[in-house]
C-alpha cells in the first residue's frame, strides 16, 4: 500500500512521546517562588563561598529590573516565576560514592534512556557527568581525565575546588545583564558542568552530560562553562530527554565556551525534551543562552539536533574575536504538533580573516512553527571576513509554518558574505522518481528527510549520531533511517 | 516645539483651509490621531532598526509653502525624460504647476489629487480606492493620509492604455528654508489596462527638504503597471516613499527603484496579492557615496494561490554610505503553489561603508517554492586584472564591473530612453565615462 504524506501526517500527530516516563525519586525540593532568600538558600545549600552568593544576588537584582523578551516568533503562556521551585536534588545523591552506590531507580531510568553509565561506558569511551534534577550523581572517567590535567566536574564542585578559574571566566561571555533568562539563570543556577582543558592537551574522549527534568514543577537552570586553553581540543556532548508532564516546565540554561589561542571546541547537543502532547498541552520551555568566544586561530563548532520542547528559544553564538578564528553552526530543528522553535545563531566577526559557516535545516510538521533567526555581523576591523549561510526549510502538511529572519550587517569592504534560504515541501516528482525505482513512498520520504538533514547529522560525533537518528525517528515518524 | 507636535497642531489649520464636510475629513482625522499616538518611528522598532529619523526631526521644516514659486522649463529640462513625449504632472514645492505639466482626460484621467478629492465626478473612484490599501496603522503613512491633499491622480479605465508614459515630478525650490512635502498619489488601472509611470523628486536648493510620500496602486485583472522611481536627489533631500499595491488576478506590477542620490531615502514597498496568477516584481539598483543612506523595505503578501513574486536588489556602497535591505515575504496558508524569490547582492567599495541586509521569509503553506539569497562581496580581482592588462585604467575597469553587476536589473526597464538615462546616471555616479555607447 502506498504510504502518503497524509498518512505520515496522521502518524506524526498520534506519535506519543516514547521517553515519557517518570521515576519516583525522593526529591529535596525548595518551596515555590523566587526572592533574595531563595537565592541565598540555593547558594547556602551548595555551600558556596561568599563571592558566589554576592554574584547570584547581583544577578537577581538585575533580573528583577528586566522584562521578559517578546520579540521572538513564538507564542506561549508566560511562566509564573513565583510558581516555580528553584531547587530540587535527588536525596540519595552523594558525589563521592562509586557507580555501585548509585540509586538503582536512577540507573533504571538511564537504562531506559539508553545512557551507558555502566559497562558500556568503556566501550563507548564516553565520560558521562549525569545531571538529574540539578545535581550530578555520577561522574565517570574522572581519573583518566585527571591524568591529562583535564578538569571535568559539576560546576558546583568547581566553585569549591577551582574558584580562580570560575571567577575568572564565568559571566565573561554571557554577562548577567545579557538577557532576561541569562540573568535568571545567573541568580538561581543549581548545577551544570565545568570543563577545563589545559594548554596543548587534546581531550582523549568525548565529554558528555545528560540533563533531565524530573520532579514536576521544578525548573532546571543549568550552567555550563567550558574553557579550552591554548592549543587544546575538546569535544563536548550534551543531550536531554525529559519525562511527560502536563505543566509547562521551564529550562533556562546558560552555556559559555572559551577557546583560547589555537584551541578548538566542538559542542554538540541533542535536545529531545518533552514537546507536549498532540493537542499542544504541556511541554518544556527551552530558553537557552549559548555563546562562545574564539581567541586567535581558535575554532568553535556548534552542532545541534533540536527535536523536543514546546517552545525553543536558542541561539548558540560565536564571538570571533581573535584573528583567523572560525565559527561554525550546524543545526537541525524538527517541530511537530504545536511545537514552536525560534532558533539560529549569531556570528560576530571582530578579528581579521575570521570565517563562519551556518547550516540550518528546519523541518516543520503538524501545526508547528519553525523559525530561523540569525545574525552575521562583520565589524569594521574584521578584514577578509568570510561567511556562508544556508537555511533550508522543509514543510510537511499545510498547517505548519517555516520562517527565516536573517540579519546581515557588514561594515568592512573586504567582507564576503553569502546567505541563501529555501523553503519547499517534499516534491511530488521526487516521490515519483523514487516510486518509479521501486522505493515505496514511506522509504522515499525517509530518504529525502535523511538526505535533507545529512549535512548536519554528519557533523555529529559517532556516539551521538546514533542518538540523533533515534530522536529524529521519534519526532518525525517510523520511516527515517 | 518638535516636529511631531508641530505637525499635529498644524492639522487643524490645514483642515480649516480645505473642505471639512468632505468624506475624506473622517479619514484624515482618524489618520492624525494614529500619528499622534504613535509619533515618528524610532530605531527601537524592528522595522526601523537600521534607519534613524532623529536628525530629520531636529530640522525646523516649513509645512505649507506661503507663496508659489516659478521655475523656467529650460532650468529643469534635464530632469525630464525630454527625449520622448510624456504626460507630465509637475509640482513645485507641493503646488501643482500647470505651466510645466501636461495632463489629460482623453479616455483616461491623468490629473491631480486635489481635483479628484473635491470634484463630484471623481467621487465614485475615490470612494472605492482612496486610502483602501495604504496602511491605517503605520505612523508615517497615516501622517501623509492626514495631510493628503495634492499629488498625482491616474485612472485608466478598462481596456485602455495611455499613449505615452506619465512623469510625476516634484521640485522643491527651497525659497522658504527647509520644506516638508507630503504628496499623495492614487493610481487605478482597471481590467486589461496598462500604465507606465516615472516618478522623481528633485530638490533645486541646498536647503533641507523632507518628502513623505504615499502612493496607492490598484491593478485590476490582467492589468500591467510599470513604475519607475528615479532617486537622484540633492544631498540635502530626504525621502520616505510608501508605496502600496493591491493586485487582482493575473495582473503584473513591477516597481523599479534607482537610488543614487539623496541624504536619507527609505522605500517602503508593500504588495498585496488579492487574486491568482499574479506577478509582482521589485527591482532596484542602489549606488551610494558620501554619507548617504538608503533603506529598501519590501513586503510581499501572498494571499491567494498560484502567484509569483520576484525581487532583485543590487547595491554598491562607497565612502561612508549605508545601505539597508529588508525584504519580507509572507505566504498565507491557502496560498499554495506560490513561487517567491528574493535576491539581494551588495558590493562594499569603502572601509567606512555599511550594509545591513535582512531578507525574511514567513511561510505558512507547504506547497511553495520560496528562496532568498543575499551576498556581500567585492569586485573580482581576477576580472579587474584582466581588464587592466588590456589597457583599461583601473577606475574604468572597476566601473565596468560595477556596471555589469547592476545591469541585469536594467534589462527589464521597458522604456529605452529611460534605460539610457539611467545608464548615464550610473556612469556619472561611478565617476567615469564608460567607453561604450550607452
Amino acid at each position: 500500500m502506498a504510504y502518503t504524506e497524509e498518512e505520515l501526517k496522521k502518524e506524526l500527530e498520534t506519535q506519543e512521546y516514547e521517553y515519557g516516563f517518570y521515576t519516583d525519586i525522593e526529591s529535596d525540593t525548595f518551596p515555590k517562588g523566587l526572592n533574595e532568600d531563595i537565592v541565598r538558600a540555593i547558594s547556602k545549600k551548595k555551600n558556596e563561598p561568599e563571592w558566589m552568593t554576592d554574584w547570584r544576588l547581583d544577578a537577581f537584582r538585575i533580573w528583577e529590573k528586566m522584562e521578559e523578551p517578546e520579540w521572538a516568533n513564538v507564542n506561549y503562556e508566560k511562566p509564573d516565576f513565583q510558581a516555580i521551585s528553584y531547587y530540587s536534588a535527588p536525596k540519595k545523591a552523594d558525589p563521592n560514592k562509586s557507580l555501585d552506590d548509585v540509586d538503582p531507580d536512577l540507573l533504571e531510568m538511564y537504562r531506559k534512556l539508553g545512557i551507558s553509565v555502566d559497562e558500556q561506558k568503556k566501550l563507548q569511551n564516553v565520560a558521562v557527568d549525569i545531571v538529574v534534577d540539578s545535581v550530578s550523581v555520577a561522574t565517570t572517567f574522572k581519573e583518566t581525565l585527571a591524568e591529562k590535567g583535564i578538569i571535568f566536574m559539576p560546576i558546583s564542585e568547581a566553585i569549591q575546588e577551582h574558584p580562580e578559574l570560575v571567577k575568572k571566566y564565568m559571566g565573561t561571555i554571557v554577562p548577567k545583564t545579557d538577557n532576561f533568562y541569562a540573568a535568571l539563570n545567573s541568580a538561581v543556577f543549581t548545577d551544570g558542568s565545568f570543563c577545563y582543558i589545559p594548554k596543548g592537551v587534546k581531550c582523549p574522549m568525548e565529554l558528555s552530560t545528560y540533563f533531565r527534568i524530573n520532579e514536576g514543577g521544578t525548573g532546571q537552570f543549568e550552567r555550563t562553562l567550558v574553557i579550552a586553553d591554548e592549543e587544546s581540543y575538546v569535544s563536548y556532548l550534551e543531550g536531554c530527554t525529559a519525562p511527560s508532564r502536563d505543566e509547562n516546565q521551564l529550562h533556562a540554561a546558560v552555556v559559555e565556551l572559551i577557546a583560547l589561542d589555537d584551541a578548538e571546541i566542538k559542542y554538540s547537543t541533542v535536545q529531545n525534551w518533552y514537546p507536549g502532547n498532540s493537542e499542544g498541552k504541556g511541554g518544556v520551555y527551552n530558553f537557552v543562552t549559548k555563546r562562545g568566544l574564539c581567541e586567535k586561530n581558535a575554532k568553535i563548532s556548534w552542532t545541534q539536533v533540536e527535536t523536543g520542547s514546546a517552545v525553543t528559544w536558542k541561539y548558540p553564538s560565536c564571538i570571533l574575536k581573535g584573528d583567523n578564528s572560525i565559527g561554525e553552526f550546524y543545526s537541525i530543528a524538527v517541530t511537530n504538533n504545536y511545537q514552536q522553535a525560534d532558533t539560529g545563531t549569531k556570528m560576530v566577526h571582530l578579528g581579521k580573516n575570521t570565517r563562519s559557516t551556518i547550516i540550518s535545516k528546519g523541518i516543520s510538521a503538524g501545526k508547528s512553527q519553525n523559525s530561523y533567526r540569525g545574525l552575521v555581523q562583520i565589524n569594521s576591523r574584521a578584514e577578509n571576513a568570510r561567511n556562508f549561510s544556508q537555511c533550508d526549510s522543509l514543510l510537511m502538511g499545510n498547517e505548519c509554518g517555516a520562517h527565516t529572519f536573517p540579519y546581515i550587517e557588514a561594515k568592512n569592504k573586504t567582507a564576503q558574505i553569502e546567505h541563501e534560504a529555501t523553503t519547499s515541501k517534499i516534491g511530488e516528482d521526487q516521490i515519483f522518481y523514487c516510486n518509479q525505482r521501486g522505493i515505496d513512498t514511506e522509504k522515499a520520504i525517509a530518504l529525502i528527510v535523511n538526505g535533507f538533514s545529512k549535512e548536519v547529522l554528519n557533523k555529529l560525533p559517532m556516539e551521538f549520531a546514533v542518538e540523533a537518528q533515534k530522536l529524529l525517528e521519534i519526532s518525525l515518524e517510523g520511516s527515517v533511517g | 516645539m518638535d516636529l511631531k507636535e508641530k505637525l499635529v497642531s498644524s492639522f487643524l489649520v490645514f483642515e480649516d483651509n480645505i473642505d471639512v464636510d468632505n468624506d475624506v475629513h473622517d479619514i484624515r482625522s482618524k489618520a492624525i490621531k494614529n500619528f499622534e499616538a504613535k509619533g515618528f518611528p524610532s530605531k527601537k522598532e524592528e522595522a526601523w532598526k537600521y534607519t534613524s529619523l532623529n536628525s530629520l526631526q531636529k530640522i525646523d521644516f516649513s509645512l505649507f509653502p506661503k507663496k508659489e514659486s516659478a521655475i523656467e522649463y529650460k532650468d529643469v529640462k534635464k530632469y525630464f525624460l525630454h527625449e520622448i513625449d510624456t504626460y507630465k504632472i509637475v509640482f513645485i514645492d507641493g503646488i501643482y504647476s500647470s505651466y510645466l505639466s501636461e495632463t489629460t482626460h482623453d479616455g483616461v484621467d491623468i490629473c491631480l489629487m486635489s481635483a479628484a478629492l473635491t470634484k463630484p465626478m471623481y467621487k465614485p473612484v475615490i470612494d472605492v480606492y482612496f486610502n483602501k490599501v495604504a496602511s491605517k496603522d503605520e505612523s508615517l503613512t497615516t501622517l501623509n493620509t492626514a495631510f493628503s491633499k495634492e499629488g498625482a491622480y491616474i485612472y485608466i479605465p478598462k481596456n485602455k492604455a495611455p499613449k505615452k508614459p506619465v512623469e510625476i515630478i516634484h521640485f522643491s525650490t527651497g525659497n522658504e528654508a527647509a520644506l516638508l512635502l507630503q504628496p499623495r498619489n492614487l493610481i487605478v488601472v482597471e481590467e486589461n489596462a496598462e500604465l507606465q509611470v516615472i516618478e522623481r523628486h528633485q530638490s533645486l536648493t541646498t536647503n533641507d527638504t523632507f518628502t513623505n510620500s504615499v502612493t496607492e496602486i490598484f491593478a485590476d485583472k490582467n492589468a500591467i503597471v510599470d513604475y519607475y522611481k528615479l532617486q537622484n536627489d540633492a544631498n540635502t533631500a530626504s525621502l520616505i516613499d510608501n508605496t502600496y499595491t493591491d493586485q487582482k488576478d493575473t495582473s503584473i506590477v513591477s516597481v523599479h527603484t534607482f537610488s543614487f542620490g539623496g541624504k536619507l531615502t527609505r522605500n517602503n514597498l508593500n504588495f498585496y496579492q488579492n487574486g491568482e496568477r499574479i506577478d509582482s516584481v521589485m527591482k532596484g539598483v542602489t549606488i551610494l557615496g558620501e554619507k548617504q543612506h538608503v533603506d529598501h523595505h519590501t513586503l510581499v503578501h501572498h494571499i491567494e494561490p498560484n502567484c509569483e513574486s520576484h525581487q532583485d536588489y543590487k547595491g554598491i556602497y562607497g565612502e561612508k554610505s549605508t545601505g539597508v535591505f529588508n525584504g519580507k515575504i509572507i505566504v498565507d496558508k491557502i496560498a499554495q503553489k506560490t513561487n517567491a524569490f528574493q535576491k539581494n547582492n551588495n558590493i562594499l567599495i569603502s572601509d567606512k561603508a555599511t550594509i545591513n541586509s535582512k531578507p525574511q521569509l514567513e511561510i505558512f503553506a507547504d506547497d511553495v517554492k520560496c528562496s532568498h539569497g543575499c551576498t556581500i562581496g567585492q569586485l573580482d580581482e581576477d576580472a579587474l586584472f584582466y581588464l587592466q592588462s588590456r589597457g583599461i585604467p583601473k577606475k574604468e575597469a572597476q566601473a565596468l564591473l560595477m556596471y555589469a553587476f547592476a545591469n541585469n536589473v536594467l534589462e527589464s526597464v521597458k522604456i529605452p530612453e529611460l534605460k539610457t538615462r539611467i545608464n548615464k546616471l550610473i556612469a556619472n555616479k561611478l565617476g567615469v565615462r564608460l567607453g561604450f555607447d550607452l
